[in-house]
């Protein structure tokens, strides 16, 4: 083994490891939903390569507004999906789409783009 | 005193979904002093009356902005379906900019090729400066990755930030990484010459890959469009004008928004019928296809039931509004197919799991098979051979296809579902439908008409019709379900009618009257023994036979002396038969099940081809019973009609409302059929049928793709083989694996139930 692979295997591992840590073991963003008058739970949500933020936590019982703002015309954004409260969504590039639901039970719910690649939790408490 | 109701208005702005509607509607509702508010999604107008002494047109417009909508000043220019045609013209739009930078990327890639390939030809090469010629790929190249790439590299910055990776990701640093490398070979070739390499470049693969990616993704547009079509058509079904009939009989034409529950509707041949209603005033043939899949029209008369959306085609008729808005049965059909295509089916689940964490796993695999190759590959060749099998490896893994193979096929499926007039709650429903091994049938209702009809009329020596004139003349005045029958048996018959006098109702028995001077009795054995009518031996046998048949009957006796039998059934459809028995030869097992005496039921049982049947089931037992047949390990469909079969329907591992259901049973069922017709569990069954044969196929072939495609491009048949993939076939593959699996799930548009032969 010469020099340079050693260096490139080093960066390589190295750098796999990063890969792993970034996308499944870094800390992500968690935001809670802002409740208006009325009781209804509101929260925007930035749709770029990914949703901003990605966890978000709303309490149980209480209606929920998430605004979808799409700020791309990427088209691996353009649906929204999730499924457990069966609702898929066209977002509209650079407008804002709300959905609405009311979340019955305590848990996390995932919330995804059309082809589950881009991905977002929804935590009820 | 009722206070005084004032009516506003308001052009709701922001709404997406039928879902959204109703959440402005109750959010309204809500406002004190708002005694009804609807709100109509396809119109955009929420009509609410209010008591102004407590709220303002000002609160209501509060209420609205409150709730996250906007309210236009004016008439808002664009409805539902306008808005709708709008993300159409958004997205055929960004087809057309897809379809210029594919153009691009193509058009730039063929000039590309050649040059790059020059230097196969060493003689050819002498005469070329090769510094010079790879400046002029460099600038070639520069327009497919800033332009036509361009969206590649910043959705996969854009997904990086959010430490989210997509296929973008894996494109963007496949050709990325060509070209850096490309572009430090042009410029600094130097570096590379000192360490005893090739300046190789390989704006070729980038220029290609992208152009390929690209064309991959236009196919993928140009069919995904087509996957939600029929959904598209059902919403714009929907009829804009109503012509209200004025309480002072005058007939005007008013925008579907404005019509109320109780409004008396017009509707004339050829013409949509506005809204839900029941038929007040005339008769006509109206054709349902567009909700129940049935292709006859269906005549109307008055006290029958008219759906909005379907078209009227002989007569003219009036009709009492009963449902508007999001009540309708348009809007719940729209509403129910909306949210089965937005969940998921438990047969997506790996897929799923393996999507959340495909790309970064790509992205490591791809690393390792740089370092490997850079490791145990010849030095010359270590750097160019890592970089080719690094990319081919980025490239060619496809999650695409694995994220489409579920969804598109559940998409095309429950819409078709909806055009046949099956109407599938989720895509769970889909699924577990294809699993049934025994057919469940409540009796009455499903395999019968679940009304009393008259099937024999037995009149001994005397004028048979003169007979029928004068049983219909009295049952007409009676309210009882058994003479209901004899009366629409009369008119089926064209009866004259007389007039009967002096009516009256024998309780638990039957009805005295008279007609023309003469004395009707018409009802059960005992009313005649009691006033001390014989029955002749041939009308004892006549009824005999009757009663053997499970048949109820009833006895006529005119002028004291017994003239006629009547035997009245609940009759079987005409297409149980001929359904049950394409049911069984699908290799279910069908069983039935009926409230009925065992005579009764083994009747029908024999009529409809049934070998097992559960008889003197209670409905609070039928639940049990499902669960009897699934103790016995099999995977139950129950049918019912969902008057009292509820708890059956949901006990059942698939649930099937017949004949539009009750909204009970539509809650409970996991399948509604729009028909009265035991076909439509057929077509159900087939559909699911195919629809997981389909999402097999497609998951197989994204399964197996990338677990055969990624070791082959890595460079594993390399040792063996001496097989290395280009990454310019990965790009082809890639782009066309996707197609793949969409084209697969659009064949599914081809499903037709098959005739009843």
């Amino acid at each position: 083994m010469d020099i340079s692979e050693i260096l490139v295997t080093l960066g390589g591992i190295s750098l796999a490891a990063l890969v792993l840590w970034y996308f499944f073991f870094s800390t992500r963003q968690t935001v809670s939903a802002v409740s208006a008058a009325g009781g209804l739970q509101e929260v925007d949500i930035t749709v770029k390569g990914g949703y901003a933020p990605d966890v978000i936590e709303v309490e149980r019982g209480k209606p929920v507004q998430l605004r979808f703002y799409r700020d791309e015309e990427n088209s691996c954004s353009e649906e929204l999906l999730i499924p457990d409260f069966r609702i898929r969504r066209d977002l509209p590039a650079f407008k804002t789409t709300l959905v609405e639901l009311l979340p019955q039970q305590a848990g996390r719910f995932s919330f995804t783009c059309g082809m589950g690649m881009l991905r977002g939790t929804l935590v009820v408490k | 005193m009722e206070p005084d109701i004032k009516t506003e208005t308001l052009d709701i702005e922001g709404m997406t979904c039928a879902s959204c509607a109703s959440f402005v509607e109750k959010a309204l509702s809500r406002t004190p002093g708002v005694q009804r508010a609807m709100v109509n999604f396809a119109t955009e107008k929420a009509t609410i009356d209010y008591v102004p002494t407590q709220a303002t047109p000002a609160t209501l417009r509060e209420a609205v902005i409150s709730s996250g909508y906007g309210v236009a000043e004016r008439a808002p220019d664009t409805s539902a379906a306008e808005r709708s045609a709008d993300l159409d013209r958004q997205k055929a739009a960004a087809y057309q900019k897809l379809k210029r930078r594919f153009w691009v990327a193509a058009g730039l890639a063929v000039v590309i090729m050649p040059l790059s390939m020059l230097m196969l030809w060493p003689a050819l090469l002498a005469h070329v400066n090769m510094q010079g010629l790879n400046y002029a790929l460099l600038l070639l190249t520069l327009p497919v990755l800033l332009y036509s790439g361009r969206e590649f590299y910043t959705s996969a910055w854009n997904g990086f930030r959010h430490r989210a990776a997509n296929m973008d990701t894996l494109i963007a640093v496949g050709t990325g990484a060509a070209f850096l490398y490309s572009l430090a070979a042009t410029v600094v070739p130097g570096f590379f010459t000192s360490r005893g390499l090739m300046p190789e470049v390989y704006y070729d693969t980038t220029a290609t890959i992208i152009a390929l990616i690209l064309l991959g993704k236009v196919l993928e547009m140009r069919a995904k469009t087509q996957t939600s079509a029929a959904i598209k058509a059902l919403m714009g079904l929907q009829a804009r004008t109503a012509r209200l009939v004025r309480p002072d009989g005058q007939e005007v034409d008013v925008p579907i928004e404005q019509v109320r529950l109780g409004d008396l509707v017009v509707v004339r041949p050829g013409e949509k019928v506005a809204t839900d209603g029941i038929l007040e005033e005339g008769r006509s043939a109206v054709d349902e296809a567009m909700l129940t899949g049935e292709s006859l029209p269906v005549e109307k008369t008055a006290g029958d039931p008219v759906f909005g959306a379907t078209l009227n085609k002989t007569g003219s008729f009036r009709f009492r509004v009963t449902k508007v808005g999001a009540d309708t049965m348009l809007s719940r059909i729209v509403k129910l197919v909306e949210e089965a295509q937005g969940s998921r089916a438990p047969i997506q689940r790996l897929a799923d799991k393996v999507s959340a964490i495909f790309v970064p796993t790509v992205l490591v695999i791809a690393i390792l098979t740089f370092v490997l190759w850079f490791d145990l590959a010849p030095v010359a060749t270590r750097l160019p051979l890592a970089l080719v099998n690094f990319v081919a490896v980025l490239i060619i893994a496809c999650p695409c296809a694995l994220g489409l193979a579920t969804p598109t096929a559940i998409m095309v499926s429950t819409g078709k579902g909806a055009e046949h007039g099956v109407l599938i709650r989720s895509a769970e429903a889909l699924e577990k439908a294809h699993q049934v091994t025994t057919v469940l049938l409540d009796k009455t209702g499903t395999i019968t008409r679940g009304e009393p009809a008259v099937t024999d009329f037995v009149a001994l020596g005397q004028d048979a019709s003169r007979v029928l004139q004068v049983v219909s003349a009295v049952e007409r005045q009676s309210e009882h379900p058994l003479a209901e029958a004899v009366v629409r048996y009369a008119a089926a018959q064209n009866t004259a009618n007389l007039v009967a006098s002096d009516f009256r109702a024998i309780e638990g028995k039957g009805a005295a009257a008279s007609v023309e001077g003469q004395a009707v009795l018409i009802g059960n054995q005992r009313l005649l023994s009691e006033e001390g009518i014989l029955l002749s031996p041939e009308l004892t046998a006549q009824a005999e036979t009757l009663l053997r048949a499970a048949k109820t009957v009833l006895y006529v006796a005119v002028d004291r002396q017994a003239v006629a039998v009547i035997g009245i059934a609940d009759t079987v459809r005409e297409t149980s038969a001929a359904a049950i028995w394409r049911l069984q030869a699908m290799g279910m097992e069908v069983v039935m099940m009926t409230g009925d005496n065992p005579q009764t039921a083994a009747q029908v049982a024999a009529q409809v081809g049934i070998s097992r049947y559960f008889a003197e089931v209670l409905p609070q037992d039928k639940a049990g019973k499902v669960k009897e047949l699934q103790a016995e390990g099999r995977t139950v469909a129950m049918v019912g009609d969902g008057i009292n079969d509820a708890p059956a329907l949901a006990q059942a591992d698939i649930g099937l409302a017949i004949g539009a259901g009750t909204d009970v049973a539509m809650e409970a069922a996991g399948i509604t059929l729009m028909r009265s017709d035991l076909h439509g569990v057929v077509t159900a069954i087939e559909l699911s049928r195919q629809t997981i044969r389909t999402i097999r196929q497609n998951l197989f072939f994204a399964f197996i793709y990338n677990t055969l495609g990624i070791p082959i491009a890595a460079g594993l048949l390399y040792p063996v083989f001496g097989w290395l993939l280009s990454p310019m076939l990965a790009a082809g593959a890639m782009a066309l694996s996707s197609v793949s699996v969409l084209t697969n799930s659009l064949r599914l548009r081809a499903f037709h139930p098959r005739q009843a032969s």
